[in-house]
């Protein structure tokens, strides 16, 4: 080891890091093999033989000696660029593209929310009260935005919603309303009123127990049946109840965990102050139970973007099925590859962003001794 | 007050939704489970229970959805599993390329839909590997497997008679006895610090158990091979084209979670117990297998069990792919032919519940046993 570490820097990483021992070389010449059979041919369907130019599908055809047309051997990134506005936006927005730059604005919006909790210049007090008045006014703004009426702007009713927006404003919505619920359900389960906890362990094991899938299928037949004769329910609102429901048995459940991970003695510092229940609960444990369960919180949102996905099955276009619906356009046969892998990266640039976010919040969070210390240092 | 609203909150509901009831004409009763079924079901896989267009009735869909949910979830474990502590341990794998392959692999697959995964394995990446296959003329025929491009067929086991149980009851014993001698090496080795070669003799357990088998039921043991009739391969065992996407797509997600929690679970590990491993002369392999993993396991487990749960509930994204699970031909066709809305809800919900709670019984029930050990 030691005549090693006199070489250049570079062999010596090379060294400890794929050829440190016989194992290890086969398997860095098996990794790089692997790599060797996959990268090349992706990167020519991908870039080198792609078509990114023209305006419809035969840009990515050409005709072969027998006359015939034959699709070209690379992607088709053409069905891409044509259909993009549709992706994000929606039917309606792509047929009335002026008015794209609501949906842009009420996402710009959430945008700036978010990066003012992010931003280091307001105290712990002012970012509680930007996340509590954001939490009731933003999606108040976001509908009178997306749907336009208010405003006194072409009316986009929410059945004409669709692509990468519908997905947004579900998982939003979702986890937004979902949140009051599941703190309530979390103090229910913790409760010593056995009527309450009942409730609140039936509620959660029962929608913790089936597929989110079930949950929607259920909803768009059963939820007419709950209301009186003749209410007529939207189905993008069917979604919306289905996904706040599921999605609130989570949260309670990340809540509860950071509950029962305050210590012990901050309900009885709370106690012995002569707090009653809702003053101990709002203003000592709530506040570090919600600190402690943000980084559950956070994953179980990543998870709820992905499975805003299902309310494919439903019929709703968000943006895995306008895509798919495109991909089977007859124009469009035969381009899935290039519509699924669009869609791929844009739920892969939303979650993994997401989860680098969620990770950096747990670290800033994190003020334990033993983290201030190691800032310090 | 608490009581009394909730009450009055379920008298609303319970008023509107019989007052619905009635005004669609739904009755609420088990009879149409008698009624002829009146929807073909795509092909089973592993035809357990027999399904006969204008024959069987709604309880034999039923029955067939739950069985196929249970199959897809019996085949999906053990595959994420193995692929899922394969990728967690090359995740921590000294060697920098496999190391940054295995975390690709999992990060591409945990941060996009199964859903949209589903739909690229389906639609997209296997069409053009079975249209690569040879036409039915030209089929390719190994072992008694046939292979064309309609898919593949393989020989399927029979058994006759009670055949069946007695092949469960053998292997019920064999189990017994493996679990008793895993107990006895275990306090063996506590009491003389010698232990057995356990994996070995608990193989040589179920050859015998088969064998046993062999030697008193053989007769009642068949193959069925696939044969050609008309213009295609009828018989054997055809595992479909809906259930390789679904079981592909299931085992490739599931495993990027089982990896996170493998390897969460090494690390969680203290390093100074590997260390003291090495201190003590032991190979790499032996301080993973003695040392790291007994206590990792601890971690790795309860929330591997409950991602097992959640392979069992994405199972339900089967109808993407046209798969007959449980929501797909229940849930999904037999509401629409029958519109029986309340008792088909009301049975898959039952089913979920169950499987549900099973699942947290094994967590609990682990989760117990470590912490005896513990002290």
């Amino acid at each position: 080891m030691d005549g090693i570490s006199h070489r250049h820097p570079a062999l010596h990483w090379l060294h400890v890091n794929l050829f440190s021992s016989p194992t290890n070389t086969i398997l860095t010449l098996l990794a790089a093999l692997l790599l060797w059979q996959l990268v090349p041919p992706a990167l020519n369907w991908a870039v080198f033989e792609a078509t990114f130019s023209g305006t419809d599908s035969d840009a990515c055809k050409y005709v072969d000696e027998h006359g015939e047309k034959v699709d070209a051997p690379g992607a088709c990134w053409t069905f891409v660029k044509i259909r993009w506005p549709q992706f994000l936006f929606g039917l309606w927005y792509t047929r009335n593209f002026d008015q794209a730059w609501r949906p842009v604005l009420a996402f710009v919006l959430a945008l700036g929310i978010i990066a003012a909790l992010a931003l280091p210049m307001f105290s712990h007090k002012q970012r509680y009260q930007i996340a509590a008045g954001a939490l009731v006014v933003y999606p108040f703004v976001a509908y009178a935005l997306l749907n336009g009426a208010w405003l006194g702007l072409p009316e986009a009713k929410t059945a004409d919603w669709g692509g990468l927006t519908l997905t947004l404003v579900l998982a939003s919505l979702g986890i937004i309303a979902a949140f009051p619920l599941g703190v309530c359900l979390a103090l229910a389960r913790r409760s010593r009123m056995p009527v309450v906890k009942g409730y609140a362990v039936l509620w959660i094991e029962m929608f913790r127990g089936m597929p989110l899938i079930t949950l929607l299928f259920i909803a768009s037949v059963m939820l007419p049946y709950f209301f009186p004769i003749g209410t007529e329910i939207d189905k993008v609102v069917r979604a919306i109840i289905a996904i706040t429901i599921f999605q609130s048995a989570y949260t309670a459940e990340a809540i509860r965990g950071g509950l029962s991970a305050v210590p012990r003695g901050q309900y009885e510092a709370a106690e012995a102050l002569g707090f009653g229940f809702w003053k101990s609960t709002i203003l000592i444990t709530l506040p570090q139970a919600l600190k402690i369960s943000i980084p559950a919180i956070m994953n179980s949102f990543i998870q709820l973007f992905k499975d805003t996905s299902l309310v494919l099955i439903i019929g709703l276009l968000e943006l895995l099925n306008i895509i798919q619906v495109a991909a089977r356009s007859s124009q469009w046969k035969g381009y899935e590859a290039e519509g699924y892998i669009f869609a791929a990266a844009t739920f892969f640039f939303f979650c993994y962003s997401m989860s680098l976010y969620s990770r950096g919040l747990e670290r800033r969070l994190d003020t334990s001794l033993a983290a201030r210390r190691a800032q310090q240092d | 007050m608490v009581v009394v609203g909730t009450l009055y909150l379920l008298y609303v509901l319970v008023s509107n939704t019989v007052a619905n009831l009635r005004d669609r004409s739904i009755k609420t009763s088990f009879a149409f489970l008698e009624e002829t079924a009146t929807f073909a079901i795509p092909l089973n896989f592993f035809p357990f229970w027999d399904f006969t267009l204008g024959e069987s009735v709604y309880w034999d869909v039923f029955i067939i959805g739950v069985q196929n949910t249970i199959i897809i979830t019996l085949l999906g474990i053990p595959t994420a599993t193995i692929l899922g502590l394969t990728l967690g341990v090359t995740m921590l794998s000294p060697n920098f390329l496999l190391r940054k392959l295995s975390t690709g692999f999992v990060e591409i697959f945990r941060n996009t839909p199964l859903l949209l995964q589903l739909l690229f394995w389906h639609f997209a990446f296997f069409p053009p590997i079975y249209n690569s296959l040879p036409p039915v003329r030209e089929s390719i025929l190994t072992g008694g497997m046939v292979i064309n491009s309609a898919g593949i067929y393989l020989p399927a086991p029979t058994l006759a008679g009670s055949a069946g149980w007695a092949l469960a009851a053998f292997l019920a014993v064999a189990a017994v006895a493996a679990v008793m001698l895993a107990r006895h090496a275990h306090r063996r080795r506590m009491e003389t610090g010698v232990g057995l070669p356990t994996g070995t003799y608990i193989v040589g357990i179920f050859v015998l158990a088969l064998a046993a088998f062999m030697f008193f039921f053989g007769d009642q043991v068949g193959v069925d091979l696939p044969e050609k009739k008309g213009l295609n391969y009828r018989g054997g065992m055809r595992p479909t084209k809906e259930i390789i996407s679904l079981w592909f797509g299931l085992t490739v997600y599931t495993s990027t979670y089982i990896a996170e929690n493998v390897r969460g679970g090494i690390l969680s590990v203290n390093p100074g117990q590997s260390e003291a491993g090495m201190a003590l002369g032991l190979s790499r392999v032996l301080r993973m297998k003695l040392v790291v993993l007994p206590q990792a396991l601890r971690v790795i487990i309860p929330p591997t069990i409950s991602q097992y749960l959640n392979l069992t509930k994405n199972s339900s994204l089967a109808v993407a792919v046209g798969y007959p699970d449980i929501t797909n031909i229940w849930l999904g066709i037999a509401l629409n032919q029958t519109g029986q809305a309340l008792i088909i809800v009301f049975m898959t919900i039952v089913v979920y519940e169950t499987i549900n709670a099973l699942t947290s019984l094994a967590t609990n029930l682990y989760n117990r046993s470590v912490q005896i050990q513990e002290r």
